[in-house]
């Protein structure tokens, strides 16, 4: 069993990455693209066969390692 | 004194730190490898600066969680005093032993420069000998020194006085002017809750005699000398 995290800076906080891939978009002439948020994308395997067991120990690797809670967020996405 | 430092893979303010405990506390610290489990019984431990696991995933996120570390949250518990210096800070905060965050420098530019912080207290084991109010200069060398916290966390901290230093200008004034990296209210340097643990992301270490470039930073090994005399 597969599962993709994705973690990305929280509402509210600013990302400087993102306001920078903002201004490059534009000065390339993509016009009308606001709110550019950069992030990162962590696939992992698991040995594990129950799906919900497997979703609870991602969802722990988050909270312990994956993403700082204080800044990001992070979605979990089981990939079979 | 008796102390510690944690040398980590890719610390490289290791022997700078050493140098100046060394020099200024008169005995060799012990460096303790990240590897180790349990850091030999200190007066102070610090976590030094550099790009621990060259900066993977989050700056200080690998290095919080290598073996050492445990045994440094259980003694900075227990009370023994522990300084972070810029990747050292950034360690502290991924470790959960100082609030909040450091992000990538608001302009995304690594900075390297001498900056102005305002000494916020001098009650505290790691400014005593500094003057009430003082401003000093330190050196920055940091990428991820942009200090956050939560709107209600950024509160409690400066309710509890747990702000260390600001960036200021070179006469104490606090603006956006001075402030290198985006930081939330200038915030270069904070305390835990029980001021035994200070973290801050200018490097002390670098300014302890008039060859480097100065020696604002002698006073803040001399306070903890005087402290642990």
């Amino acid at each position: 069993m597969k599962a993709r995290i994705t973690v990305t800076l929280k509402n509210g906080v600013l990302d400087p990455q993102g306001k920078a891939i903002e201004h490059a978009l534009s000065g390339l002439g993509f016009e009308g693209v606001d709110e550019v948020r950069q992030g990162k994308m962590i696939e992992l395997s698991l040995a594990d066969t129950d799906k919900t067991v497997a979703e609870a120990r991602v969802k722990e690797m988050c909270e312990k390692l994956l993403a700082n809670t204080v800044i990001e967020n992070y979605a979990i996405e089981m990939v079979e | 004194m008796r102390s510690s430092v944690i040398v980590f893979p890719a610390s490289n303010c290791d022997r700078d730190i050493a140098v100046a405990l060394e020099q200024i506390s008169g005995s060799k610290p012990d460096m303790v490898w990240h590897g180790e489990t349990s850091v030999p019984s200190s007066d102070l431990i610090v976590i030094p600066g550099g790009f621990s696991f060259g900066d993977y995933l989050r700056s200080g996120a690998m290095a919080a969680q290598s073996p050492i570390m445990k045994d440094v949250i259980s003694k900075a518990k227990a009370g023994t005093p522990v300084l972070g210096i810029c990747n050292g800070f950034q360690v502290l905060v991924e470790s959960g032993l100082l609030p909040g965050a450091l992000m990538r420098n608001r302009d995304i530019k690594f900075i390297c420069k001498d900056v102005f912080l305002n000494v916020e207290r001098n009650d505290t084991i790691f400014t005593r000998k500094y003057a009430a109010g003082e401003t000093v200069k330190y050196p920055v060398a940091h990428h991820d020194g942009n200090y956050f916290a939560s709107p209600d966390v950024l509160a409690e901290i400066e309710d509890n006085g747990q702000v260390a230093f600001r960036y200021a200008s070179e006469d104490g004034e606090v603006s956006e002017a001075d402030n290198p990296n985006g930081s939330l209210n200038n915030i270069a340097g904070i305390y835990n809750k029980e001021l035994s643990v200070l973290g801050l992301m200018p490097h002390p270490e670098r300014l302890i005699s008039a060859e480097l470039g100065g020696s604002d930073g002698v006073l803040m090994f001399e306070s903890l000398v005087e402290a642990f005399a």
